[in-house]
């Protein structure tokens, strides 16, 4: 089980530090971790998945606000939220066939081929993570040569912000 | 007016109302140091840093106030760190102050840099590494704001040797600070609080858990008030000893490990449990899944993350003590629970009959008889600072506190040495109450260097040495859960009225209770600091704490004081698990 926690945080140095040893010190399984500007210059954003069968979320969130930088901690789970990873994918394509093969599926997952060479394609997919596990799968016969995701992030539906000033 | 970084510094701590600090000057920090004496705050020298901080903490626990630390960079940052620690772990409020090599070469394993903020993450409430001379005044307003706000604790603050060089245009901050992410919490949840009044109204056996809370949040007055109104007794935490007076017809004991078995019994057959200000360390609730099994419970904090953290509450409050028993107090009937203060009353007197107080004379000497005379001549209103083992759990039993802020001991740590210097800071907080210091053999001689500090600034602290020649409280355990095994706790010691006569220290040595009394009396009458060396008795069943609930036990599962046998003092039973009953049938 996962939980999905938005934390707004002040944009000040040693933020990230201070997140990451309180997850430590605590003994938090966290999934992963992402870390980004907002609409609001000094604030940054971060999405924190947790493993919620092996973590109480609830614990998590009020050890947050415990730290004096962090602003707002959301638990986003159960409400209808647009969550989204993005991944960068080098497959191997040395021509022939395989190259359009692989140009069908990146255009059925709705990915897009950001940079090709001769014998690779880099592939740029965006969306939930079981969507962009789906491209992986079918991309992995061809050989990926390397792969990079950025972990979720999330933001919930509908017009409420997030309650900062 | 233009100042710079070193005189920002104590214009901002004279400014937060800081009388003293303690610390050791060093290269980083020297430039600090340099304008002091310009600035109405006192310094006190001690001599190892550690003693900076638990003296800070001291005075901040005995007078409610900000306590102050000094150190300079590297070893001189580090050696805070278990004072921090300690700090942290009993919500005390302080501000430490830590000199750091100069921002251009941070990085770069100069002379005496360590990354003190990184290493005191974890056990600050909040800290600081100061990158510019401009926002040092701002930030050590933020530092003693968050240090004593909310949930108190340590505060760090790191200024690199050329921010405190550099001068810029000073002016006192405005009181307000911008902190968008604090935001200390006031009353409780009025539909939780009426749900509480409603558990407290239909309570038949109800027992109030009073924690350092009370203290904090200043609601002595009201938490009497409310015990009264509702009949409740009022069991107590180690850290929560002095926020009800123990004389009080409604007051139990201490709770958990080391309390009295008619106050563990209480909590253990009590159909509601009322944490109030404290937070269910695995000291005071033993065996989780047998503690207090007929309880609903009734937690007030006001630190959201101890709620449900440790034991789930039927009620959860958070909101700070003092404004939710504001809110509870006219919401709660006026109640009678005579039977149940009965029955307690029974268990109490069984509790008695076994002190080992009350057994007749056999020419030895315990930690109860010496500290029982310095609570009868002190009249119970001394402040007793403690250090960490057996001694303390008996100065706990055997000093009844009247008010608060009088007992100051290092709970969540449990950090030995912190008795001597805590006591300095305890000293200079209340240069009108007569404080004492009652300290294990062992744990003195982590810290003793500091008597040298004693005598610099001429405190008449009263010293009492509980000497049974072991690290005794471990000795204990290996009694009973280690076959006996003493490894490595026999203590050989100095002769610590030669060495206290070496600091100019007048003391005195006392084997039995007619020269306890004497020496106590002798060392009152110094007007200056004193120590007595106690040499209580190290074997059988006098040289252990009692009662005792074994680690993974549960409450009800105490090892009682063994009974004694008026007459024949070598039949001493020896130490047993005795069941109590969970649930009494008179009650059932
Ligand atoms: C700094 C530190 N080291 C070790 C311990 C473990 N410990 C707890 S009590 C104790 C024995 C204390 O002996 P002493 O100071 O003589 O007091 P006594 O128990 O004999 O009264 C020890 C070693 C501790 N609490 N703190
Ligand atoms: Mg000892």
């Amino acid at each position: 089980m996962q939980s999905t926690l938005v934390a707004l945080v002040e944009d000040k140095p040693g933020v990230l530090t201070r997140v990451a040893s309180l997850f430590r010190r605590r003994n938090y399984n966290i999934e992963s971790l992402t870390v980004g500007h907002t609409e609001n210059p000094g604030v940054s954003r971060m999405t924190i998945v947790v493993d919620s069968s092996r973590t109480n979320v609830e614990k998590v969130a009020q050890n947050l606000y415990k730290l004096v930088n962090v602003i707002k901690v959301e638990d986003v789970t159960e409400q209808p939220t647009v969550l989204r990873d993005l991944a960068l994918i080098k497959v191997q394509a040395d021509g022939g066939s395989r190259r359009s093969e692989i140009m069908q599926l990146v255009d059925t997952f709705r990915a897009r081929v950001v940079d090709v060479a001769l014998d690779s394609l880099m592939v740029e997919v965006t969306g939930t993570e079981d969507k962009i596990d789906g491209l992986v799968d079918v991309l992995r016969p061809y050989g990926i040569i390397e792969m990079v995701r950025t972990g979720r992030v999330a933001m919930a539906r509908g017009k409420s912000g997030n309650g900062h000033k | 007016m233009k100042k710079t970084g070193a005189e920002i510094v104590w214009a901002m701590l004279e400014h937060e109302g800081v009388e003293v600090a303690f610390g050791i000057p060093g290269g980083t920090i020297m430039h600090t140091y340099h304008p002091r004496r310009h600035y109405g705050v006192h310094h006190v020298l001690v001599r190892h840093e550690q003693c900076a901080a638990h003296a800070a903490d001291g005075y901040a626990r005995a007078s409610g106030k900000v306590g102050v630390a000094i150190a300079t960079s590297g070893p001189g940052a580090t050696n805070l760190v278990t004072g921090i620690a300690t700090a942290m772990m009993d919500s005390s409020p302080i501000v430490c102050i830590t000199g750091q090599v100069s921002t251009p070469v941070i990085g770069t394993d100069a002379f005496q840099e360590v990354d003190i903020t990184g290493i005191t993450l974890p056990i600050t409430k909040h800290n600081y590494l100061v990158a510019d001379v401009e926002e040092l005044a701002e930030v050590i307003h933020e530092a003693f704001y968050i240090a004593r706000s909310g949930r108190p604790g340590p505060v760090l603050i790191d200024i690199p040797k050329d921010v405190q060089q550099k001068s810029t245009e000073f002016e006192y901050p405005d009181d307000d600070v911008d902190l968008p992410g604090y935001h200390p919490v006031g009353k409780g949840d009025a539909d939780l609080v009426a749900k509480a009044a409603q558990l407290i109204n239909q309570a038949e056996r109800p027992v109030i858990l009073a924690g350092q809370g009370v203290m904090m949040s200043g609601a002595m007055d009201l938490l009497r008030a409310f015990a009264e109104k509702t009949d409740t007794p009022v069991a107590f935490t180690l850290l929560g000893k002095g926020g009800f007076p123990e004389s009080h017809p409604l007051a139990l004991s201490l709770m958990g490990m080391h309390g009295e078995v008619f106050t563990n019994r209480a909590i253990q057959q009590a159909d509601l449990l009322l944490g109030f200000g404290m937070r269910f360390d695995d000291r005071v609730t033993g065996r989780l899944d047998a503690y207090a099994p007929f309880a609903q419970k009734i937690h007030v904090d006001m630190d959201a993350a101890e709620l449900n953290k440790v034991v789930k509450a039927d009620v959860a409050i958070h909101g700070d003590l003092r404004q939710v028993l504001e809110q509870l107090l006219p919401l709660t009937l006026p109640n009678e629970h005579a039977m149940w203060l009965e029955r307690i009353a029974e268990w109490r007197a069984q509790s008695h009959k076994r002190d080992i107080i009350n057994r007749p004379e056999n020419g030895h000497l315990v930690a109860a008889h010496f500290i029982n005379e310095i609570w009868e001549a002190t009249e119970g209103q001394a402040v007793v600072v403690t250090d960490v083992g057996q001694h303390q759990m008996w100065a706990a039993q055997y000093y009844p506190t009247s008010y608060p802020r009088q007992f100051i001991t290092s709970g969540g740590q449990g950090t030995m040495g912190f008795g001597l210097p805590a006591a300095i800071g305890a000293q200079i907080a209340r240069p009108d109450k007569e404080v004492w210091l009652i300290a294990g053999d062992g744990g003195f001689q982590m810290t003793m260097h500091d008597l040298a500090t004693i005598v610099q600034e001429r405190l008449p602290i009263r010293i009492a040495i509980s000497n049974n020649h072991y690290l005794g409280m471990v000795r204990q355990w290996q009694e009973f859960f280690y076959d006996k095994n003493y490894e490595a706790t026999r203590l050989l010691n100095p002769d610590f009225v030669k060495l206290a006569e070496a600091y100019g220290i007048p003391a005195w040595r006392a084997k039995n209770r007619r020269q306890a009394r004497e020496a106590i009396a002798a060392a009152r009458a110094c007007n200056g600091p004193a120590l007595i060396d106690f040499e209580i008795a190290n074997t059988g069943d006098e040289a252990n704490v009692y009662p005792m609930v074994p680690a993974g036990a549960a409450l009800h599962e105490m090892i009682e004081r063994p009974t004694y046998v008026a007459t024949d003092y070598k039949s001493l039973t020896s130490h047993q698990v005795e069941q109590v009953p969970v649930m009494d049938t008179v009650l059932a």
